[in-house]
């Protein structure tokens, strides 16, 4: 109950006049970052970061974490009426969504991907409330060992979730590791890796990382796929949202599954992406009418919209209460709070209460007034997205290579972003993740530090990892997920031949799960 | 597969094919994880009498590498026949991307020389008589109001210094 308490305090700090003004301009800035190719809510964020630095930490974080509730939001807006996802999470957002528009269902797919983004992020952000204090104080009894554990989880479990071939999440999550050691080594005070370049002194910052490879790189494959913006007119009036308001309650179930799939994943960093798509898979499994997915069913829209938003909510509980960042995203937030003294992690809730809880009430308010902002404002943010890619390009082009710069005001970043561009262009045609190499880059040194003091106490014996039942049961937990894509494969092939035993010679497809 | 199917249909259109890019990008990744752990082997792996040395973590890392790295390029070179039909990047689609990349390079030259206002306003100028074949008027007003927006944001309410070339310093910035 003293949570309780403590978030009607934070709704004190989030509702002051000046606060609701910058998540106003957040959600709205969000949203058009949602909407732009090329600009998303990870490098959003981070270009706009130095910008809040004269700002109170407070009002910072809330500004920035609804600039990611419009991203999420803005995404949606272009899946369902250009039929190009504005975000990776939004992908299975077009599959109904744009025949929804195609049919002149536009209103209804925009105010029922709305409406299930806010359900989604609302049970979040409610787990939020009420996970986050409880993990926290679990949390304070963490050694080192317990903390690399828990970022070995965070690692492996991207191995076992992604959608991307294991090799590749593991190349893409070494190279960030790799990049974050480069620089001078603290504890010892040895260079590493910078082969007597004095710009390598400093290491490689992820923000430089994140503006390159989600920004220029998207900039590139865009123009690769020569875009031209054709797409069904938004219109959404009150009578629409009603009516489709009325149909949605049918949908709990779905949305309750979506919910949790989002919750799961943004906590273990699946991140938004794959959630989305789980959640979409599994609503089309469970669904009665399983033909019209694909063509214009709503409730395929309802269900990858709650999780995405779910997921990309939740993903904020790890960052806060372990300082380990669930998303992309959620690490630029990380980045940001170091940046103004703020130390995530267990002792956050205790020293920083008002700064919490202030946060995580304007999750709440955020969400809302994101919801009524995007559902008035549809056909403005269609209307930008008419301006002709030749102009957007190079105006997305110059804002990258500010935010690049404004980092560390050097002229050796923007270079940089130009070279993590160029690699990003790369890696995602070849589907390579991307969000391991920002985490690992974001968690290189606190997972180095982690591992070497666990190494001090035991002597430099990895036994240490299994010295006691919690840190034992994290690092279990880590080995299941990292291995869990050979069990599912082996369970595939099991279950497929037991059919294929049943059927015989009938079925051709028995082979999948 | 459709991946594969479209890269037949392209196939005869001619383009990068991805065995290459894929082996390529594979054996850099080895170069990369090789680099990582010479340099930590040079700075010492091991167990120094006051615990792990400096490169001991990082050398894990660059094994970690140079391995993943061998199995994406072992992987490819296993299905390099099956991957033959499968294209990159086609030839005419690989036009627009250098348009858009080399222009690039050129303004991060540019903004080292004469600053960062000045080199958005040819960049998105340029850009937009170039690609877009707009009209001088409205090619004007976007490549001037954007480097004003930039300045009146940056340097005038958030206090944030940006590279500045020889015109800003004519007028007294």
């Amino acid at each position: 109950m003293e949570d309780i308490g403590n978030l009607m305090q934070g709704f004190a700090v989030a509702l002051t006049w000046q606060n609701l003004l910058f998540m106003l301009v957040g959600i709205l800035l969000g949203v058009l970052i949602g909407v732009l190719p090329g600009l998303g809510g990870a490098n959003g964020v981070a270009i706009l970061l130095p910008l809040t630095f004269t700002m109170s930490p407070t009002s910072a974080i809330i500004m920035l974490s609804c600039i990611y509730w419009g991203a999420l939001f803005g995404g949606a807006i272009t899946s369902i009426l250009f039929n190009i996802p504005g975000e990776p999470w939004s992908v299975a957002t077009t599959f109904d969504g744009y025949p929804m528009a195609q049919q002149g269902r536009a209103g209804e797919a925009m105010t029922a991907a709305f409406t299930s983004s806010f359900v989604g992020a609302f049970i979040a952000v409610l787990v939020i409330t009420f996970l986050a204090p409880l993990v926290a104080r679990f949390a304070l009894k963490f050694g080192p060992p317990e903390y690399f554990a828990v970022q070995f989880l965070t690692f492996c479990s991207f191995i076992g979730m992604s959608r991307e071939p294991a090799a590749k999440t593991i190349a893409s999550m070494m190279i960030g590791f790799a990049l974050a050691a480069v620089g001078l080594d603290i504890v010892t005070g040895q260079l590493r890796m910078t082969f007597g370049h004095m710009q390598l002194l400093q290491g490689f910052d992820f923000l430089i990382a994140v503006i390159g490879l989600f920004g220029l790189g998207e900039i590139l494959i865009t123009m690769e796929e020569g875009l031209a913006f054709k797409g069904a007119k938004g219109k959404i009036n009150l009578k629409v949202v009603l009516e489709t308001w009325k149909k949605l309650p049918r949908f709990w179930m779905t949305s309750l599954r979506s919910c949790l799939i989002g919750c799961w994943m943004g906590i273990t960093p699946g991140g938004a992406t794959p959630a989305s798509f789980m959640s979409y898979g599994m609503a089309r499994r469970m669904s009665k009418d399983r033909d019209t997915f694909g063509k214009g069913n709503i409730e395929g829209v309802v269900a990858p919209e709650t999780a995405a938003h779910a997921a990309g909510t939740s993903a904020l509980l790890p960052m806060l209460t372990l300082g380990i960042p669930g998303s992309p995203t959620a690490a630029v937030l990380l980045g940001g709070l170091l940046i103004w003294g703020l130390q995530p992690g267990p002792l956050l809730f205790v020293e920083k209460k008002e700064f919490v809880w202030g946060l995580i009430a304007s999750m709440y308010l955020g969400n809302i007034v994101g919801l009524l902002i995007v559902l008035t404002t549809v056909p403005w943010w269609a209307a930008i997205l008419r301006i002709p890619f030749s102009i957007i390009a190079p105006v997305i082009v110059v804002i990258c290579a500010i935010g690049a710069y404004t980092v560390h005001n050097n002229m050796f970043d923007v270079v940089m972003m130009v070279v993590f561009g160029i690699v990003g262009y790369f890696f995602k045609k070849l589907r390579y993740p991307l969000a391991p190499l920002v985490l690992a880059l974001v968690l290189g040194d606190m997972a180095e530090t982690a591992f070497r003091q666990s190494m001090l106490l035991s002597g430099g014996s990895v036994t240490v990892f299994w010295s006691n039942g919690l840190v034992g049961s994290i690092m279990g937990l880590a080995l299941v997920l990292l291995c869990w894509p050979l069990v599912s494969a082996g369970l595939g092939a099991w279950r497929g031949r037991l059919r294929a035993a049943e059927l015989a010679a009938e079925s051709p497809r028995a082979g999948e799960p | 597969m459709d991946q594969e199917a479209q890269g037949g249909a392209a196939a005869t259109r001619g383009g990068l094919s991805t065995r290459w890019v894929e082996l390529i990008v594979a054996l850099l990744i080895c170069l990369g994880g090789a680099i990582v752990v010479f340099d930590s082997v040079r700075i010492g792996a091991k167990w120094a009498s006051d615990g792990p040395e400096s490169g001991y973590f990082p050398f894990l890392t660059g094994a970690c590498l140079l391995l993943s790295g061998a199995w994406i390029a072992g992987a490819v070179l296993v299905r390099w026949k099956r991957l033959a039909s499968s294209v990159f990047v086609e030839w005419t689609a690989l036009k627009p991307v250098l348009e858009m990349l080399l222009p690039t390079i050129a303004f991060v030259v540019a903004i080292k020389l004469i600053g960062i206002y000045v080199a958005s306003a040819i960049f998105i100028g340029a850009f937009m008589v170039w690609k877009g074949r707009y009209r001088w008027p409205l090619t004007v007003s976007v490549s001037l109001c954007v480097p004003v927006a930039m300045f009146l944001l940056f340097e005038v309410w958030f206090l944030v210094p940006l590279p500045k070339g020889p015109l800003e310093n004519m007028l007294g910035y």
